[in-house]
């Protein structure tokens, strides 16, 4: 029981610790990829050392909402790295707190706090960035809820513990239409839930075309180093989310492995977050930002592509 | 699918039947005509080896025919006969005027995949082929798809490229139905396919070149001045 609490704790460590490491390397390979040398894959942890050193100006018409939206979005990966399977296949202490839906609603609130906190200032880009943001978030509600209904629906249940082995068991099922269809579906929503290239470019800095960033735009010194690492550490549970639930439970520790399994799985994990990035690397250099209003086309794609997931999962049945 | 000898056949198949349908979405959504040729190149690829698969698994010599036909008529021979009849610079344009817009046409595709499952729902329960319940929805679904196409576009080229959309989706559920086709009607459908292309293909050559536009969404309001 202690045993579990503890490995729990530490998947939430591995987050926290972790994800500002998976940014810098996407940003240093997106720079390679361009023939450039690129800034140091630890750039984002020296950038959220600076920030935390620095003065924080708070804008004297702003409420209490400003403050607190940095902590709720950190806070929000955090839980959620509580309930899904980040090191190991079998379920931890508090497992059983929440389903993925539950995680999703964790994570949205961290999303809709920061998209209050960007009205708050009343900076003409903040509201800008939140109305867009809300526009390709309720977008991609859609394509979520059918996603997790499907994977749902093959499971037999919500608990993402339980959801990760049935795609293996047998292998056959990993080749299965619905299954392929289904991580070609999410692998969109991630692109959009995080602001990736179609959607969003995540190192514009041209305030007009902002989605994603342009809400913290506002923030300074420990403020924004709260906001930029709690980004960074929700990109990081989409993606293990992702890998460890939808695609495979590969490299997690098995039941019984003790604590040498559970130590082992973290290079794993992060090796197979590092194959996922090399994808997205790709995807991000090959493609043009969207025209704003061709994401509905996009998220529409997607949503499609989720349908027909769907279809094909019933009517096998 | 489980009953079937080749679990692992089946699972690929059912793998090339998914991104099947993922072409056939795409030929109905992509704006470039160049990115939905390409597209149908790739279904065409998806048939053959669909064909290919169903050829091991039946061990039927007439498959592996299809699937060999297949390639050589549709990923080679159409794709060069568009690009050399029509010219280059209909490829370069983008569809800005359609019927509907992309995203209703996406849902309305949805609904038509839904629609091809509840079709072939009475079929299935009358053949006994184990890979018929992989192929011949999606099939079906393809035609629906590719007869949406046509209806959908208003560029010459796409428009034919959803009527053969309609044929592949044909040959993607019979593959399935009857393993031992006459590869005498595969030969057939391998020379009138390309005939059809050709012919369309000069057509749509004249057009463009008295015109100066492709777009068959005009032609309704051509007359003689």
């Amino acid at each position: 029981m202690l045993e579990r609490i503890v490995y729990n704790l530490l998947q939430v460590f591995v987050v926290v610790a972790f994800a500002p490491l998976v940014e810098g390397v996407v940003n240093r390979l997106k720079e390679m990829l361009q023939s450039k040398r690129g800034p140091s894959i630890f750039q984002p942890y020296r950038d959220i050392w600076k920030l935390l050193h620095k003065d924080e100006i708070v804008s004297e018409y702003s409420s209490w909402i400003f403050r607190a939206a940095p902590y709720v979005a950190f806070t929000a990966p955090v839980f959620v790295a509580l309930l899904i399977p980040v090191l190991t296949r079998y379920p931890l202490f508090f497992a059983f707190m929440g389903d993925m839906l539950g995680g999703g609603f964790i994570l949205a609130l961290g999303g809709f706090f920061a998209t209050l906190a960007a009205v708050d200032t009343a900076n003409p880009y903040g509201p800008m960035g939140a109305s867009r943001t809300r526009m390709v978030g309720f977008l991609a509600e859609p394509v979520f809820i059918v996603v997790f209904l499907t994977v749902s629906f093959v499971a037999g249940s919500t608990i993402p513990y339980i959801v990760q082995t049935k795609w293996v068991t047998p292998i056959a099922n990993f080749f299965e239409p619905s299954h392929v269809l289904l991580m070609i579906a999410f692998l969109m929503l991630i692109l959009a839930e995080d602001g990736r290239i179609p959607v969003d470019s995540p190192s514009g800095q041209f305030e007009l075309a902002m989605i994603d960033r342009s809400k913290s735009l506002e923030y300074s010194g420990r403020g924004a180093a709260v906001m930029k690492w709690a980004g960074a550490m929700k990109f990081f549970v989409l993606i293990t989310i992702f890998l460890n639930v939808l695609v495979t439970p590969w490299g997690l520790a098995p039941e019984g492995s003790g604590p040498a399994g559970v130590l082992l799985a973290i290079p794993l994990v992060l090796l197979k977050v590092f194959a996922f990035i090399l994808v997205l690397v790709f995807i991000e250099s090959s493609l043009a930002k969207l025209r704003l209003f061709r994401i509905t086309e996009f998220l529409g794609a997607a949503f499609v592509t989720s349908v027909v997931a769907m279809i094909t999962r019933l009517s096998e049945i | 699918m489980s009953s079937s000898p080749y679990p692992i056949v089946a699972a690929l198949d059912a793998l090339t039947g998914a991104l099947f349908l993922l072409t056939a979405l795409g030929v109905v959504a992509t704006r470039q005509v160049l990115a939905s040729l390409q597209l149908f190149i790739m279904q065409s690829l998806l048939l053959s080896l669909s064909a290919f698969l169903l050829g091991i698994a039946s061990s039927s010599v007439h498959l592996f025919a299809v699937a060999a036909i297949t390639i050589a008529t549709k990923t080679l021979l159409i794709p060069w006969l568009l690009r050399h009849t029509v010219s280059a610079e209909v490829y370069r344009t983008r569809e800005v005027e359609r019927v509907l817009n992309i995203p209703i046409s996406l849902l309305l595709s949805a609904v038509l995949v839904v629609l091809a499952y509840v079709v072939a729902a009475p079929i299935l329960s009358a053949v006994e082929v184990p890979f018929a319940r992989i192929n011949l929805p999606l099939g079906i679904a393809a035609i629906f798809l590719g007869a949406f196409t046509v209806a959908v576009r208003r560029e010459a080229v796409p428009q034919l490229l959803g009527l053969l959309a309609v044929e592949n989706g044909v040959f993607f559920a019979g593959i399935a139905i009857v393993p031992n086709l006459p590869v005498i009607a595969e030969l057939a459908a391998a020379v009138d396919v390309p005939v059809i292309t050709l012919v369309v293909g000069l057509l749509t050559r004249r057009i463009h070149t008295r015109l100066g536009t492709t777009s068959v969404g005009h032609l309704s309001a051509l007359r003689e001045h």
